[in-house]
């Protein structure tokens, strides 16, 4: 077995382990979900230390047939794009696990139950961005679903079943669409005598430009839920709500990346022309969602619906590099994935634990926090900086490379979009000064300050966002070589330099 | 070009002291305030090194720099992290390090009753990091996480006591007005990447011939939109009152002699795309002449000292960034005028701390009266820079505002009168505010509160003002003499290439004018204020109560920004759930009721959906496995 394959499927040997360990054992349950996730990480930095860019197609490349009749394979391989969302899954994972050590108590089912769902769900992640065969993408988008559809719905609060209902539903529907796309092109294929679920080799198919974008439909509207991008996005506020702050860091942050991760590796690539024909209409679309999303942040009176319409700007953002198709608005929505993973993470980790400490999420329950919790306080900060794309931190490195990628195609889209960073200023430091500054609220007198769990939780997802912000080369290192491929399948360059040399 | 691998602790040195302190928490209590001191001194050993080193060197080959590492390298983008040292930046340097340093030992014992001294030193240590990387940055880029970091370290200084709410909204509102000025600072770096293919200063200063005029108009104006967050100038000028919430060193350092003079830097380091365009430099002197009346009108109805303070800063930036827009040795004028304003101003505001530490922090000028008997230093360091802000001969505001009234006039036809005539008349108010100001706090009665024992400030902060003191005495003549900075700057700013025009008027008939203006202004704030109410009166013109309404920029930016966004804000809220998610209810709901098995389905247990999914996705596979096989 290649080091991919054990990379991706090592997160069931714990889902086994913990099948056969006592209900009742919860702690044990905890350290071993902890510990198997931990190792997942490491064996993924063993494979990132050893990768080395591909000249062409992907690395550690292993292929079993699945449905030889139908070409159907159980393909894994890599490139920059699905190594820095791998690295991102298993290095969330554990600080998931370590950060929420508690909020896998009291929900519908038992502890047990949870850390199994994580674990496969982590599978499934580390999967769906290997998979280089267009059908078992697909089975792994969808089966995707079901562990989330359970973390939601079980461990969840408030209106929690409707939330993962509706999940489930948007979901479904764009799944739906791209069953269709898919089997659209294996007929394409089969006709063209390839037959092939193989990523790589669909790309060589020549479409007529009519049935490139039907099939680019199908897949996008998919992806586009899942990013999600406005208007598909009234799902993901409620989900984040009722979500536990775990759920949302691996839903906002890794699960939603697979939306943006499925438009460049397949929208892109085995749709160009289609992909030129619809990018200046999601380019309006992705700058609505920046605008969009961050009015709407303004404007929320919960903690966790508040991030997720950040993300929802955010992911305009990156929605916007991608149908750029420059180097480096690709490459800056790539790392953009990344760097709002860790951004996300480190917002729904701390909020979390104000939430679970002041038993409310409401904004106006807050106030005063850095005088009693000042280390919690300091940091619910430097996670606003991030999000606000503040210079030093690496969401500046891609928040900027997609504008000024976006800039040299379309202006104007860049323009507005530039005004998202006026906005990002409002709803964080309006959120900073209502739950940090200002006098002691009532209610908030006996809230603790971080313990020694959660300063390690949270840690790392700080010290990614510092180190990439100065030093961002290692991502831009293995990044670039997949945006030059698709650039280059896509048979696109780079605007001129206008005023020459 | 020569390399130098000491700029990188300029930047590293202040920013690791600041982590520190800031990290150690309360272990770091006893002692965090000595080690930033002692840093930011070390910066300032450093800069007076790199400065002898540089003037040994031939005029020619006076630039250093130091190559960091690659930055961000995509496509043809290659920006490295890279320092650049030149004649521009050194006098930067300098300034930052020195005031910095003085500020420093000055907030020793002016901060030495706050719980929180430690924390307010890694903050001035971190703007000191983020202002040197500003100035020592060579792109675009690299300037622009300096711009930021100040912007950070500003904000967190302003808000420092933001248990206060509107402290706390001061900050906010700070923050803001800059990322306004830091959208146009990311649009000319975006135009500059289209046009040049580059960032950086050295090959954007290479293209700029090349280039459109619509561009280098484009870049020019949102370069001028960025320095107008940064350095107060109008429209953007709102939040640097409301910046005085911060203690008042951070306003002397970051509000007065350094940060807010960012703009300036911006468009001088720019000299490249202003000089190859019109259009741009138009934009810039007319901001600069608006804001210099501006910022001087709403100094004259100013009570509170630190705000008067802040308005001049405003006007007086407003001179600068004037001479900026009026070619190549505008530039050195505008750098001139920026230096003896560092030490002039920066001298007032600790004086005004002073004046504060003594009367226990009032800051209302009609409570102050008679505070020269008591506080002499004060008085005297307060009083020489007055002298130097008025201009008069030979304190240092005289050799540097006085060059840009009489450039400003030669800026030729109508345009010259217009701009030499509002800044004369600036120089009029400026003289008539800051006479008032020293009236009203140093001389006549006393109009003390109950319990008040005004007392002089102990020799930690004393010795700064008196330090700060001699620049504002000296620094003018030192800089001017032979034309010293003119030269000096020459090789960045080719501040002597303009051509000798026929003046409109001689030198000394600007200087006389001036000095008319100026001592008309003086006496009639004095016969006005030789004594005056405690109370603000009420019945005043509509011009002073417009002026103490900071001309209403405020109503204007709430009218026109403010209540709109929340009206849209509400109005998207309501949308989003009404219009956007109700069709999409709407459409689950219309599927639902169509089909009875499916409302049947629906049964609203959590587990079935996701295992009737579970079981059909199950069966998919199989059927595909088996037909397959």
């Amino acid at each position: 077995m290649n080091i991919l394959s054990f990379v991706t499927l090592f997160p069931l040997l714990g889902v086994v382990a913990l099948a056969f360990m006592p209900k009742t054992n919860t702690h044990q349950i905890k350290i071993v979900a902890l510990g198997i996730s931990i190792i997942t990480m490491l064996l993924s930095f063993v494979m990132a230390l050893k990768y080395k860019s591909p000249a062409s197609g992907f690395a550690y490349v292993t292929s079993h047939p699945w449905v030889s009749s139908f070409h159907i394979n159980y393909a894994l391989g890599i490139d920059g794009l699905a190594l820095v969302l791998i690295l991102l899954t298993t290095v969330l994972v554990p600080i998931v696990v370590l950060g929420g050590w508690n909020e896998s108590e009291g929900g519908r089912w038992s502890v047990k139950t949870f850390y199994m769902l994580i674990l496969v769900l982590e599978t499934f992640m580390i999967g769906v961005f290997a998979a280089t065969d267009v059908f078992l993408f697909y089975v792994i988008f969808e089966a995707m679903l079901v562990p989330v559809y359970f973390l939601i719905g079980g461990f969840g609060t408030g209106e929690r079943a409707a939330a993962a209902l509706k999940f489930l539903l948007y979901s479904l529907f764009g799944g739906l669409l791209m069953l269709a796309a898919v089997i659209g092109i294996y007929i394409i294929s089969a006709e063209q005598a390839i037959g092939s679920f193989d990523v790589t080799a669909l790309s060589h198919l020549t479409i007529d430009h009519a049935t490139q974008n039907w099939l680019f439909l199908g897949f996008f509207i998919a992806f586009a839920i899942k990013a999600p991008l406005w208007p598909f996005h009234t799902w993901l506020p409620g989900a984040a709500k009722a979500a536990t702050p775990g759920t949302s860091i691996l839903l906002l942050g890794v699960l939603d990346k697979v939306g943006t991760y499925g438009m460049i590796r397949f929208c892109l690539t085995l749709f160009p022309d289609a992909t030129k024909t619809f990018a200046p209409y999601i380019i309006v679309l992705s700058v609505i969602s920046v605008i969009y999303g961050a009015f709407l942040a303004i404007g929320q009176k919960n903690l966790n619906s508040l991030i997720a319409f950040t993300s929802i700007s955010h992911f305009g953002f990156i929605t916007l590099g991608i149908f750029a198709y420059t180097s480096q608005g690709l490459t800056g929505a790539t790392f953009y994935m990344v760097n709002h993973g860790f951004s996300t993470a480190a917002l729904f980790l701390v909020g979390g634990w104000m939430i679970s400490r002041r038993k409310s999420a409401a904004i106006e329950d807050f106030g005063g926090l850095q005088r009693i919790t000042p280390v919690m306080a300091w940091l619910f900060f430097v996670s606003g900086l991030s999000a606000l794309a503040l210079p030093g931190l690496s969401s500046f490195v891609c928040e900027f490379l997609v504008l000024l990628g976006t800039f040299t195609r379309y202006p104007v889209a860049a323009i507005i979009g530039t005004l998202g960073i006026v906005l990002a200023a409002l709803y964080i430091l309006i959120l900073v000064q209502r739950t940090l500054h200002g006098p002691l609220k009532s209610g908030n007198e006996s809230m603790t300050d971080l313990n020694l769990r959660e300063k390690i939780a949270i840690a790392p997802v700080i010290a990614a966002l510092v180190i990439l912000g100065f030093y961002p080369k290692p991502a831009l290192h293995v990044i670039n070589p997949s945006t030059t491929s698709v650039m280059a399948q896509m048979n696109v360059t780079d605007p001129h330099v206008l005023a020459g040399k | 070009m020569r390399t130098s691998s000491l700029l990188v602790y300029l930047i590293a040195l202040p920013l690791f002291s600041s982590a520190l302190l800031l990290l150690l928490g309360r272990i770091a209590d006893k002692w965090g305030h000595i080690l930033a001191t002692l840093i930011t001194a070390s910066t300032f050993v450093i800069g007076v090194y790199e400065f002898m080193k540089m003037h040994s060197q031939p005029s020619g080959s006076r630039a250093v720099t130091q190559k960091l590492f690659d930055w961000i390298s995509v496509g043809t983008l290659k920006v490295d992290a890279a320092l650049l040292l030149d004649q521009l930046s050194i006098c930067f340097v300098l300034l930052i390090t020195g005031v910095g340093t003085l500020i420093h030992i000055y907030s020793i014992a002016y901060m030495s009753h706050d719980k929180d001294r430690r924390r307010f030193f890694a903050f001035l240590n971190l703007f000191i990091a983020a202002m040197l990387l500003l100035v020592l940055g060579d792109s675009y880029l690299n300037l622009y996480v300096g711009w930021e970091g100040v912007g950070l370290a500003s904000y967190l200084l302003i808000g420092f006591w933001n248990h206060n709410p509107t402290y706390a909204v001061a900050s906010k509102k700070a923050f803001v007005a800059n990322r306004v000025g830091d959208l146009g600072l990311s649009l000319a770096i975006m135009i500059c990447f289209a046009q040049f293919g580059t960032v950086s200063f050295a090959g954007v200063k290479a293209g700029a011939h090349g280039a459109s005029s619509a561009a280098l108009a484009g870049i020019g104006a949102m370069l001028l939109l960025a320095a107008c967050g940064k350095s107060a100038q109008f429209p953007l000028q709102s939040w640097l009152g409301d910046a005085m919430a911060g203690p008042t060193p951070v306003s002397a350092l970051i509000h007065a002699a350094t940060m807010v003079t960012a703009g300036v830097y911006l468009i001088s380091r720019s000299n490249f795309i202003f000089d190859a365009s019109s259009t741009a430099r138009l934009l810039v002197v007319i901001v600069g002449a608006i804001t210099l009346l501006f910022g001087a009108i709403i100094g004259t109805a100013k009570d509170d000292i630190k705000k008067a303070l802040a308005a001049s800063t405003m006007s007086q930036i407003g001179y600068m960034i004037l001479a900026t827009g009026l070619g190549p040795v505008g530039y050195a004028f505008a750098i001139l005028h920026l230096l003896t304003h560092g030490f002039f101003k920066a001298g007032m505001f600790l004086g005004a701390g002073s004046v504060m530490h003594g009367m226990d922090d009032e800051v209302n000028m009609r409570k102050y009266g008679g505070l020269a008997k008591l506080m002499p230093i004060t008085a005297v360091t307060f009083g020489l820079g007055y002298l130097a802000i008025l201009g008069v001969p030979p304190f240092a505001g005289f050799y540097s505002k006085d060059k840009i009234i009489e450039t400003a006039f030669n800026a030729g036809g109508i345009k010259g009168i217009l701009l030499g005539g509002a800044a004369l008349l600036g120089a009029a108010i400026t003289a008539f505010y800051m006479t008032r100001l020293m009236v009203m706090t140093f001389i006549g009665a006393k109009r003390w509160k109950a319990g008040s024992h005004p007392h002089e400030s102990p020799l930690l902060m004393t010795l700064p003002m008196i330090l700060l003191a001699v620049g504002s005495v000296a620094s003018g003549f030192l800089l001017s003499y032979g034309s010293a900075l003119v030269h000096w700057l020459q090789p960045v700013v080719n501040s002597q290439s303009m051509e000798e025009g026929k003046p409109l008027m001689p030198a000394l008939t600007v200087s006389l004018l001036a000095l008319g203006v100026v001592v008309l202004g003086a006496f009639f704030a004095i016969t006005k204020y030789r004594s005056v109410s405690d109370l603000a009166p009420e019945d005043v013109s509509i011009f002073t109560k417009a002026a103490r309404k900071d001309l209403y920029q405020d109503l204007l930016n709430d009218k026109v920004f403010v209540e709109p966004g929340t009206l849209l804000t509400a109005g998207l809220v309501k949308t989003d759930d009404r219009v956007i998610d109700g069709f999409v209810r709407f459409v689950g709901n219309f599927l639902a009721a169509t089909s009875d098995v499916l409302r049947k389905v629906q049964n609203g247990f959590v587990r079935s959906y996701a295992l009737l999914m579970l079981a059909g996705l199950v069966i998919t596979v199989i059927a595909v496995w088996v037909i397959g096989a």
